[in-house]
């Protein structure tokens, strides 16, 4: 981004959200030479963290990274307000206001509200045990539990839950995996990526279940002891982690009457449809390059690509060119990083062998990649997500071949 | 403190003390310079931590693992010299050290 020289500024720009989006706007908008005020609220007490440790490494590894040390807010100029969520916008007035009652003007209002975890509509799941994964809080929690505890069943074979999944298994745990559509990762892997993975994780010993409908949770003592199936089978438990997908947090964004449909919309600069509000973040429903609609992504690169879109609108820059979307996952000790948007293609190419834990799946139109999916294979990551931002067309023979360089598989 | 020396896209250049121990990604981001943007928060996945490495200097960091080869290798901007910030643990040795950020980062 080119850096502005912005000698003063008048405007107060007011971020609602210190989460991964917010938390990186603030410190962009300050690169960029952004000199006016910015307050940032977020409801969490916690300054803005990385969240891929919370199901990455909750047992063994460190939780708490922090996006910036604390110090920084404070030499950024940057009025952070921890612990204090908004609980209403008026745009006619420009103002917010917060669970402390207090309203606070802007000139440019920034949402980065993020998402939450969806509910399990079941009865039991405030039974004692159960969790969802989202904030630190949360993880501290889950930590404390798997660590004591001996079954735990996972509801949702989403990248979080099979993440968690991979811990809990490495760890010692009796891990059980219940999914409601035939396969896991259904919304967001290949069919061919699913099979793989399933297979990973079984054959290291976790359960895993499809097509099966959660009906129940049971317990005794108010403390959950299984899941209950729609066929009748009972998954026993000390612990359950609902991880069935996250909802934009779009309610105050609906309640001031902006565009929203399952998420706030927005255009490629990170516009809403108030002139005064901007939208980042996993709250938003934004365009992708080569897709038609618009689509929640919820993924660290789309959150620091639109907090850039935003900062190039607030300061008036030059917007940077669209990125191919993209995000990565842990599983034991695969490093798997996704390219592209995985939409049932017509072709695939496997690259390497899944026995061996290293392979890349390429998924093609007449030899133009629109997407890969990677498991420690950082080349064939890099190289995929280069050949779908530039349309090269690859040879298909060549690419399934390892032996072939892979800058030799882009025909001429 | 080691000092490292960022040389930024635009040409600018920013001396920064960088506690040993830490990377030269930390130290850029801790100070807010453009340029590393450091997704993944240093997991060695992200390759948005991309800088150029002064030959003579090379030789005071660790060696490439193979996964930082392999990340590079199809970065954009990537050249012989070419390091993933977030593997550049600075050490005393490092004072001095002069690293020039990607423009490709993003
Ligand atoms: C366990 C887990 C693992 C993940 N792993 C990966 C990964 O490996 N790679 C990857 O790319 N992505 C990963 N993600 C997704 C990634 O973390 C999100 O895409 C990213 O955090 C989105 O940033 P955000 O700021 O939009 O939302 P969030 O980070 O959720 O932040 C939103 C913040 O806004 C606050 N807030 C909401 N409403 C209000 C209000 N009214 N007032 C004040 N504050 C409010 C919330 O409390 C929250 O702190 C993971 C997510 C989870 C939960
Ligand atoms: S910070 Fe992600 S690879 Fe260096």
């Amino acid at each position: 981004m080119t850096q502005q020289r912005v000698s003063s500024d008048d405007r107060r720009v007011v971020v609602v959200g210190g989460g991964h989006a917010g938390g990186t706007l603030v410190g962009m908008l300050r690169q960029a030479g952004f000199a006016g005020e910015i307050v940032m609220f977020g409801q969490e007490t916690e300054l803005p963290y990385h969240r891929p440790p919370l199901s990455k490494k909750f047992i063994d590894g460190d939780l708490e990274q922090w996006l910036r040390a604390p110090e920084f807010y404070r030499e950024q100029n940057i009025s952070v307000r921890l612990g204090e969520s908004i609980e209403s916008i008026d745009p006619a007035a420009r103002r917010v206001y917060s669970s402390s009652a207090q309203a606070t003007e802007y000139d440019l209002l920034v949402l980065a509200t993020g998402a939450e975890p969806r509910r399990l509509p079941v009865p039991g799941t405030d039974l004692a045990g159960v969790f969802t994964l989202r904030t630190l809080a949360d993880a501290r929690v889950l930590r404390k539990a798997v660590i004591s505890g001996s079954r735990i069943a996972i509801i949702g074979g989403g990248y979080v839950g099979l993440e968690v999944a991979a811990v809990a298994r490495a760890n010692g745990v009796d891990v059980t995996v219940i999914e409601r559509e035939d396969r896991v990762l259904a919304r967001v892997a290949s069919t061919r990526l699913s099979e793989i993975l399933a297979a990973y994780h079984r054959d290291r010993g976790t359960k895993i279940l499809t097509g099966a409908q959660v009906v129940g949770l049971s317990g005794d003592d108010g403390h959950v002891r299984g899941v209950l199936l729609g066929d009748g089978t009972q998954v026993p438990c000390d612990i359950a982690l609902v991880g069935i997908g996250a909802l934009p947090r779009d309610e105050l964004a609906v309640a001031a009457g902006l565009a929203c449909e399952q998420g706030i919309l927005v255009d490629h600069r990170a516009r809403t449809s108030d002139p005064a509000i901007f939208a980042i973040g996993d709250v938003t429903r934004r365009p992708l390059t080569g897709v038609d609609g618009l689509q929640r992504l919820e993924s660290i690169p789309s959150a620091v690509e639109q907090a850039r879109q935003a900062t190039a609108s607030i300061v008036g820059a030059a917007p940077a060119p669209a990125e191919v979307p993209w995000f990565w996952s842990d599983q034991f000790d695969l490093k798997l990083k996704i390219a592209g948007v995985v939409s049932a293609p017509p072709g695939t190419i496997l690259r390497g062998d899944p026995a061996s834990g290293r392979f890349a799946l390429f998924h093609h139109v007449d030899g133009k990649i629109t997407a890969v999916e990677s498991a420690n294979s950082p080349g064939e990551f890099m190289a995929g997500k280069k050949f779908i931002a530039g349309g090269e067309r690859i040879d298909p023979t060549r690419l399934a071949d390892p032996a072939v360089p892979l800058r030799d598989t882009v025909i001429k | 403190m080691p000092m490292v020396t960022y040389v930024l896209p635009d040409g600018s250049e920013h001396a920064i003390d960088v506690p040993c121990g830490q990377t030269v990604m930390d130290g850029s981001v801790r100070s807010n310079l453009p340029g590393i943007v450091a997704e993944c928060g240093g997991s060695c996945s992200c390759a948005t931590c991309h800088v150029y490495v002064d030959p003579d200097s090379q030789a005071l960091f660790d060696e490439m693992t193979d996964e930082e080869r392999e990340l590079l290798e199809f970065a954009d901007g990537a050249q012989a010299d070419s390091r993933l910030s977030c593997q550049l643990v600075v050490t005393t040795e490092c004072d001095g050290v002069r690293v020039t950020v990607s423009a490709a980062n993003g």
